[in-house]
């Protein structure tokens, strides 16, 4: 295996490990609170509109649309760490075949793996900042992994690999 | 000797050959693999047609009591339409939860059985292994799908019943076996080097693992670029309709309050439709990426083989667009999108059926079956 496949494949199993540590400790320790929170406020929100309770309506809507927020987002750096991991696994074992030179193969698989920590990063930032920051992170991160998947894509349609 | 024997008998085929031994494990994982993808997809399949939607309904009509009740200001029978609606939610969700389930544990044993030569184990325990993983694989869908049926029936516990239990076990069971497996590959990667031996499986550079190669990674970058526009121009938007029409369905106005369940299910429907073809082309991209691995032992003359390679790659792609087209075309897109999925079952069939044949043309020999060409 190339030193670039390598790295692949051990970044893809540290990402998925840690994709996968935090959706346990999320699963155990805030998951079964925060859907409780979603469904809980929703019907709140519509028992408190029917006994013509506005302001109770509102708060509780309020709760719903924030627990929502978070756990879509929550839920989503969880999934992406572990199947950009996943990916990174796979394209590492067939690095070799991408037909760049080795340094060029470690630049994509550099940023590859840089766009696989970064996006999901930034989309789990947005649940405790919602500034630009976490947003301006999650698009850089999307934009390399695109960018080096664009690279390997055109690396593996060459027949030969040059070493 | 026929031309397929001697064939058979060149060097690189010879390799090719020596890795995909009898009752291997790597044999094991990757026909099983390839079954829990293939029943996975069926499963997918059958559930788009004959449940999604139906659910949908029934979900949009208590959400619609649900909102009535507001307008004829009646709090008690709020809460029993929400409790429908979790049941019903319940339902969808431990169907989807097998059918994605079942092709992520295909995904992974077919990654292992990449990966076997490099397993510091003995061909007996690596074996073992294998047939743990393919239980745990098979009994954790199974499971999660007899959740809503089963429910605490017979249950020694309070709140878990027999039908999750067996899918935790199942789900114990691939956990185990992924972690031993690690460990396995560490232990080779402590060997010397010149104890370390090569697999000739990863030097193929036919046409075939190629075109996988090439496509499947450009799938997963369509998919994952999709995925970036929809969050980047839709996905905040969405959430704020999502709270301003349910606000709007506890406004209690008769007029209101029906439109917004209807512009609610559009918007769920929007949701689902982007996030469904986003997924598919992703894991389509995988499925394309993996199977490029095992063309070697795709054993099918190179026009079968593109064939099938073809038909992968065009339902790959006809699934996710007719799926993302279904908002403008309902469900004429929707039955093309169907048939995108049954493209990529048949043409996952085909290559099965040459994996088959070629472990029957490789044990043939040894028991004193004639080889017959390979058509």
């Amino acid at each position: 295996m190339t030193r670039s496949g390598r790295f692949l494949v051990i970044g893809g199993l540290l990402l998925a490990v840690w994709g996968m540590t935090y959706g346990l400790y999320y699963a155990v320790f805030v998951e079964h609170q925060t859907l409780d929170s979603i469904g809980g406020s929703l019907t709140n929100a519509f028992v408190h509109a029917a006994e013509q309770a506005p302001q109770a309506s509102q708060a509780a809507m309020q709760a719903y649309a924030s627990a929502n927020y978070n756990y879509v987002r929550q839920v989503d750096a969880h999934g992406h760490w572990i199947g950009i991991g996943l990916l990174l696994i796979v394209l590492g074992i067939a690095f070799s075949r991408v037909g760049f030179s080795e340094a060029m193969r470690m630049r994509l698989a550099a940023a590859l793996l840089a766009g696989a920590i970064l996006f999901p990063l930034g989309v789990l930032l947005e649940t405790v900042n919602a500034g630009s920051i976490p947003k301006g992170v999650a698009i850089l991160g999307s934009a390399l992994v695109i960018a080096a998947l664009g690279g390997i894509s055109l690396g593996f349609s060459k027949n030969q690999p040059s070493t | 000797m026929s031309s397929h024997s001697e064939a058979l008998n060149a060097a690189p085929a010879r390799e090719i050959a020596a890795s995909f031994p009898a009752l291997s494990a790597r044999r094991l994982l990757v026909i099983g693999g390839v079954a829990l993808i293939l029943i996975g997809m069926l499963w997918g399949d059958i559930f788009a047609v004959f449940v999604l939607h139906q659910n949908a309904s029934r979900i949009n009509a208590d959400l619609l009591a649900a909102t009535n009740a507001v307008a004829i200001h009646d709090p008690a029978s709020v809460p029993p339409h929400f409790m429908a609606i979790g049941g019903f939610l319940e339902n969808r969700g431990t169907k989807v939860d097998a059918h994605v389930h079942m092709i992520d544990f295909g995904y992974l044993a077919l990654l292992l059985a990449l990966v076997q030569p490099f397993v510091a184990f003995s061909e007996s325990a690596k074996r073992k292994l294998a047939a743990l993983l393919l239980l745990g694989a098979a009994l954790l869908p199974v499971g999660v799908f007899l959740i809503h049926y089963v429910g605490l029936i017979y249950s020694p516990l309070e709140s878990i019943g027999w039908a999750s239990i067996f899918a935790d076990l199942g789900g114990f069971f691939v956990l185990l076996v992924a972690a031993i497996e690690l460990f396995g590959l560490w232990k080779y990667w402590q060997r010397p080097a010149d104890a370390k031996s090569s697999d000739a499986l990863l030097a193929d550079r036919s046409w075939a693992s190629r075109m996988l190669l090439t496509w499947g990674t450009l799938l997963v970058l369509v998919g994952f670029f999709h995925g970036s526009y929809y969050a980047g121009t839709q996905l905040f938007a969405n959430e704020a309709s999502d709270v301003a029409l349910l606000t709007q369905m506890t406004s209690g106005s008769r007029d209101v309050g029906p439109r917004a369940v209807q512009d609610y299910a559009l918007l769920q429907g929007q949701k689902a439709v982007n996030v469904a073809a986003h997924s598919h082309i992703i894991e389509f991209g995988m499925l394309a990426i993996l199977m490029a691995f095992f063309q070697p032992y795709v054993f099918l003359s190179e026009r079968w083989k593109k064939i099938w390679v073809a038909t992968l790659l065009a339902g790959s792609v006809i699934l996710p667009v007719f799926v993302l087209l279904e908002l403008r075309f309902g469900l004429f897109a929707g039955g093309i999108a169907d048939i995108g999925g049954l493209l990529v079952i048949i043409a996952l069939t085909g290559m099965l059926a040459g994996v088959v044949r070629y472990t029957g043309t490789l044990d043939a020999p040894a028991g004193g079956a004639p080889m017959g060409a390979e058509r």
